[in-house]
């Protein structure tokens, strides 16, 4: 945390990484800061920008197409992002994002692309697009039950010692081993939108615990959040229930 | 305005063009074209799907225009270009605003003869073959076209007129990126260089999918959603959202041909016509444009065609106020980020309570994340009901905004809860669809 006690939330390129609104994590790691007295500055960092400061408290890096995403591996390579990562800032990559934070990705012409390095992840283009609705059972302690909306073609494999983000419940996740995401000390990658932090407060909370370095006192429980989160796990309970149930409600 | 006017060609990117030379007026085509060869196949295809479409109609099934059109191509798979021949074709795509620019082009070219269309927006190619089925010898076809289907169109005929609207992200989990619906649009032109194509000056992805092609009346209005051309589609370099964009790689804004702002339209020359219309918005103002554009280039007299558009009040229940469970109310289309800015903007100019549906059913894509994308911290202090099926994610969205609203089980639940003015509202492609369906006139 800065001096100035304002949570500073860098959204990572999102003119090339911001497709599918990922901007929304860094709306409610804001307002879940600011809600608790800490107001909180969203630090966009466009790919016109000189570089990405490393004076960050979170990192968000969204998904985005093939092209953008080896344009922002260039941009990103030696910059701030991963001084700060270094220095045990949380990141958050999501879909294109992981594959960015990753090892490497091949993308769908077939081109093998080195990412930053920053979690051992490797990622190949699978047969068909996963698209749908997800339910995993984190592997992080306390995190608990995770929701989101995957969009992707890559398949992703994770290197010994990395922590799959949950156990793929519903869904495809990965593609490897029924596991879905990355961790990494304070590096989270995941497949989910939705946006995830805005279905998955504790995720959201963990986050910016993190960033803070201490506990937090918890927000009161909204009801809204506590009956999306019910309704998009249930409908999965149902489908499975009834595997011929209609794709469409 | 009768006369042609050259102007240096914008097309840097690829060397091919150095000139093009454009007519806002085209010289008014022979009225007396030959008549379609007689093709028993046809005959017969069209006869059978007609008898489809009025059986499902009898049964029940909706208004039958798709069966008919599936069961004609089933038995002439070239349904669409024996159709088509002996007519100028109009098509109309982009992301927002293809039923409304289609519909008022139908009624700038009402002086002109018949045109069909097919107005109830199945704008793919069943519902192509159903709308020129039903009346074959209507001189002029207005037709919407979904992005994705433009190149399977030119590859059956060349199009009159291609009206090119805008590009944005929009049911990603369905259509794909903007970067592969461009590529395809980009090639369905090269397929029809014969065509005229009228296109949005102010969008990147519009220019990129147009500059190459020799014909090319450009169209500018404005461009409120950035988001998808912060960066070149063609290099990938930062843009900055400046109105007058120019990147490194030669993509450059082509200077408009028609422009059109709050007072009215401004053509090469001096040309100018003042512009009202009964439809609200810039982006109506836009679509009013586009459809003038396509009336000029097949012939028609401006002043006719804009007096046709300013007087339409709604296109297939858009912008329609509409009784609805006993109470009267505006409809408002609003799919995506781009249409959901336009709409927002729409409804500042008053403090009607406001009830927004959201639906995730295949044809409105099952991905709702774009929800984030739009700004509806705007709704602060108004009066929000929310419903669909998807009222939960939008009952979180607006509480990250700050936005306090109530979740409704449906818009006749909405609607009892909002007693006093008459409310706005805001549906996605679904959700609209059925409440326009439910509703009545007021």
């Amino acid at each position: 945390m800065t001096k100035e006690s304002v949570l500073r939330i860098a959204l990572v390129l999102p003119d090339l990484l911001g497709t599918y609104g990922d901007r929304g994590n860094a709306l409610v790691l804001a307002k879940r800061s600011s809600w608790r007295g800490t107001p909180a500055e969203i630090v966009t960092v466009l790919s016109s920008s000189e570089a990405v400061p490393d004076s960050c408290d979170i990192y968000l890096v969204g998904g985005g197409e093939d092209v953008a995403q080896h344009a922002a591996v260039r941009f990103l390579r030696d910059g701030g992002l991963r001084r700060a990562t270094q220095a045990g800032a949380p990141v958050l990559g999501i879909c294109g994002g992981l594959q960015v934070l990753g090892t490497g990705f091949r993308t769908g012409d077939g081109s093998y692309h080195e990412g930053l390095g920053l979690i051992d992840v490797v990622t190949e283009p699978g047969a068909s697009r996963a698209i749908g609705e997800v339910v995993t059972e984190s592997s992080v302690d306390g995190i608990g039950v995770l929701t989101g909306f995957e969009n992707h073609l890559g398949r992703s494999r994770i290197a010994e010692g990395v922590q799959p983000l949950g156990q793929v419940v519903h869904g495809i996740g990965n593609g490897y081993d029924a596991v879905e995401g990355a961790v990494s000390g304070h590096v989270v990658c995941t497949y989910l939108h939705g946006p995830v932090l805005a279905r998955n407060p504790v995720l959201a909370d963990t986050m910016l615990e993190w960033a803070v370095g201490r506990p937090l006192e918890p927000l009161p429980e909204i009801d809204e959040i506590e009956e999306l989160r019910a309704e998009r796990t249930n409908r999965i309970k149902f489908r499975s229930r009834h595997p011929n149930a209609q794709r469409s409600q | 305005m009768n006369q042609a006017r050259n102007h240096e060609s914008t097309s840097t990117v690829e060397e091919s063009v150095t000139e093009q030379r454009w007519r806002v007026v085209a010289p008014p085509p022979s009225e007396i074209r030959r008549p379609p060869r007689k093709d028993p196949r046809t005959t017969l295809a069209v006869g059978a799907g007609r008898l489809a479409a009025t059986l499902s109609q009898r049964l029940g099934a909706g208004s039958g225009a798709i069966i008919g059109g599936r069961v004609a191509l089933l038995l002439q798979p070239r349904a669409l270009r024996r159709l088509t021949r002996g007519r100028r074709v109009v098509m109309v795509t982009g992301t927002n605003g293809k039923t409304t620019t289609t519909h008022m082009i139908v009624e700038a070219l009402r002086e002109r003869g018949g045109t069909v269309s097919n107005a109830t927006g199945a704008n793919m190619l069943d519902g192509h073959v159903a709308a020129l089925m039903t009346r074959p010898r209507a001189p002029y076809a207005a037709l919407e076209v979904d992005e994705l289907h433009l190149a399977r169109v030119t590859e059956e005929f060349e199009p009159a007129v291609i009206v090119l609207l805008n590009l944005s992200r929009d049911q990603l989990d369905r259509v794909g990126e903007i970067r592969s619906v461009e590529e395809r649009l980009r090639r369905a032109l090269r397929r029809a260089p014969g065509a005229h194509v009228i296109a949005n000056a102010d969008d990147p992805n519009i220019v990129s999918v147009a500059v190459d092609h020799p014909r090319v009346t450009w169209v500018a209005g404005g461009n409120r959603w950035k988001h998808d051309a912060l960066n070149c589609p063609r290099c990938g370099t930062f843009l900055d959202g400046a109105d007058e964009w120019r990147c490194v790689c030669g993509l450059v804004r082509p200077p408009a041909d028609l422009t059109v702002d709050a007072e009215g339209v401004t053509g090469p020359d001096g040309w100018y016509r003042s512009l009202e219309l009964a439809l609200p918005g810039q982006v109506n103002r836009l679509n009013a444009t586009f459809a003038l554009a396509a009336a000029l280039v097949l012939g028609g007299d401006p002043d006719t065609a804009l007096r046709r558009i300013r007087d339409i009040d709604q296109a297939n229940g858009r912008y329609g106020t509409v009784s609805l469970g006993g109470r009267i109310v505006r409809l408002l289309l609003a799919k995506n980020p781009a249409s959901w800015l336009e709409m927002l903007d729409l409804v500042s100019a008053h403090r009607h309570p406001l009830i927004l549906v959201v639906n995730s059913r295949e044809a409105d894509g099952f991905d709702v994340s774009w929800l984030w994308d739009i700004d509806f911290e705007c709704l602060d202090g108004r009066e929000v009901v929310v419903a669909g099926d998807r009222a939960r994610d939008l009952a979180v969205r607006l509480r990250y905004a700050e936005v306090s609203c109530e979740v409704a089980g449906s818009v006749e639940d909405a609607l009892t809860r909002l007693p006093g003015e008459c409310p706005d509202v805001l549906a996605n492609y679904t959700a609209f669809r059925d409440l326009s369906a439910k509703s009545a006139a007021p």
